[in-house]
């Protein structure tokens, strides 16, 4: 079996972000980026799958501008055999990324497609569903459990109301939660090792998609500020004053 | 033109978000559809119908769609998405599965989670958690909108008579089965709609301890929430989950009880209309949106917190 990992480059999850004074987005530069949190479980979950036998080979795509290949670079420390840079600059949308994706599954005929539920950037939540519908192959998203079966996943996923577990066959796209497993670091070896393992770059440009955007930013700003709170100093006063003042019980 | 709802419910009954969706969807096109996909759900089409909102409910019903998997629903929605400028839904777990599948098909890049409409093409939206606001302007001609349900009031339910037309179903993917789902059935408000939300963090150290959260809940008639570090260390299940990934909620007071407050957890309770904190640690970043912050231990605090509550005649319920 053959599991292509989508990855995503992302300002880092702990950075405080900020408005750019112009509203034309946020602040990038000088921030620490990292990959997109879920994608680490998802590059995690295709290596267990690997180490288990289940899996032949690992292949980590990314796309965007040069700096995303960090992306690759570490999905190849954790145990990725080869990775695929699709090069293209400016804002992509999830619908363009997932045409991209497309044409990379057309080449590489992967049985599954793994990649976060969501990017923590722009919080759309869409790739891996459009990527699903583009290929008309079935779909778990916010997988928190996955086994692996003869032709098919058995997923668990995080749904609002609680668990719900459904049965895939391959070809399938997984697009995967925070608990599905726990991420490992990458030791020192294994990153030297990644050095060595290949990354094949591709233009956007060159696969024929329509990657312009559809949807035009008109400004970016600060969320309005919640007012200054108080410290109370005990729970009696806590409780006057939401009682008296806030009036909420 | 005009909108098309795509309605979620459990086949006997819409979820109380759908019709918060409606407001949305018909602040965007007064002219606004329904459209209820499931199995046996007269009951849903006939709600729907009685919704003043709403001027026709289209009707799908077959056994493919009992347990709305988003394959076959995508397929049912395509079918009936000619004569429409807007297909909308709100962006819960239900709509986060499907919209993306429909938009792809339409050749629409999605706007998800907005949280105000400025025209029928505009929308506001949060991104990165909630640290900024984006005002976005959608170029496609369809457009495929999901619905942060807590940025808006919910529709009223009666007083309307819209046409019920049914329709057939659409294709069935073979490639995906559905299994089991476990609910976790409580007699508490929903966590999404309740009016007081208390919530508890890693600083409750054990499952066990949310007991008393549990008592401070029963009180108040609160739902509980979780950040998710206390849902990762397995201390209350996913279903409570506050936050970036979890859900949204927007009640008149939010308690966070042993809640740092990282960023992805105020993501998901920033909006409500007053945040309580109880935290031990007084640089702890909850205190930066608390109106009112408590320096203590919790395992001191709520017990003294219950029995302050109960020393009252009267507590809003």
């Amino acid at each position: 079996m053959k599991i292509l990992v989508a990855v995503k480059r992302v300002i880092d999850y702990n950075v405080q972000v900020r408005v750019k004074e112009d509203g034309t987005g946020v602040v990038t530069d000088n921030v620490k980026m990292s990959t997109n949190p879920p994608d680490d479980n998802a590059i995690e979950e295709a290596v267990k799958i690997k180490e288990s036998g289940k899996a032949k080979e690992i292949v980590a795509v990314t796309v965007g501008e040069e700096k995303a290949q960090e992306t690759v670079r570490k999905a190849l420390a954790v145990g990725a055999d080869r990775g695929i840079h699709v090069k293209i600059d400016g804002i992509i949308e999830p619908l363009a990324v997932s045409k991209i994706l497309r044409k990379i599954v057309d080449k590489e005929k992967p049985d599954l497609v793994f990649m976060g539920k969501q990017a923590i950037d722009d919080d759309c939540n869409q790739t891996g569903q459009m990527l699903g519908a583009l290929l008309n192959w079935p779909q778990a998203t916010f997988a928190s459990k996955i086994e692996v079966k003869e032709n098919s996943l058995e997923v668990t996923r995080e749904v609002d109301e609680g668990l719900e577990t459904i049965e895939v066959n391959t070809p399938a796209i997984i697009t995967c939660d925070l608990r599905l497993n726990e991420p490992r670091y990458a030791s020192l070896p294994n990153i030297m090792k990644a050095k060595k393992k290949p990354i094949e770059q591709i233009n956007a440009s060159d696969l024929g998609v329509d990657t312009n955007s559809r949807i035009q930013v008109i400004k970016v700003e600060e969320p309005p500020k919640r007012k200054a709170g108080i410290k109370v100093a005990n729970v009696e006063e806590l409780v006057q004053k939401l009682k008296n003042e806030a009036k909420v019980i | 033109m005009s909108a098309l709802l795509i309605a979620e419910h459990n086949n006997k009954e819409l979820k109380p978000f759908t019709l918060n969706a409606i407001t949305a969807a018909s602040q965007i096109d007064e002219d606004l559809n329904v459209l209820v996909i499931g199995h046996n759900l007269d009951e849903v089409a006939k709600s729907s119908s009685q919704i003043p909102n709403v001027k026709k409910v289209i009707q799908i019903d077959n056994e493919i769609y009992e347990n709305y998997l988003a394959e076959n629903f995508t397929s049912a929605v395509i079918k009936n998405a000619e004569n429409y400028s807007h297909i909308v839904c709100s962006a819960n777990t239900f709509g986060k599965n499907l919209m993306p599948r429909i938009a792809a098909l339409l050749d629409t890049s999605q706007i998800s989670d907005i949280i105000k409409v400025i025209s029928a093409d505009t929308f506001l939206r949060p991104i990165y958690a909630g640290n900024a606001f984006a005002t976005v302007k959608s170029n496609d001609k369809k457009k495929c909108i999901t619905i942060r349900p807590t940025s808006f009031d919910p529709a009223p339910t009666s007083g309307g008579s819209a046409e019920i037309v049914k329709v057939d179903a659409g294709e069935v993917n073979s490639n995906i089965k559905f299994i089991k789902r476990e609910e976790i059935k409580s007699e508490r408000p929903e966590l999404g709609t309740a009016r007081v939300v208390i919530s508890g963090g890693r600083g409750m150290q054990s499952g066990e301890n949310f007991k008393l959260i549990t008592a401070v809940a029963d009180k108040l008639n609160a739902a509980i929430g979780a950040s998710r570090a206390a849902v990762d260390a397995g201390y209350i299940t996913n279903d409570h989950q506050v936050g970036q990934t979890g859900k949204v909620v927007v009640p008149d007071l939010y308690i966070a009880v042993g809640i740092s407050g990282a960023i992805q957890h105020l993501a998901g309770m920033k909006e409500s209309k007053v945040i309580v904190a109880i935290n031990k640690d007084g640089e702890a970043p909850i205190f930066s949106v608390a109106d009112y912050g408590l320096e203590a231990d919790l395992f001191e605090a709520l017990p003294k917190f219950l029995e302050e509550l109960n020393k009252l005649n009267t507590i809003q319920k």
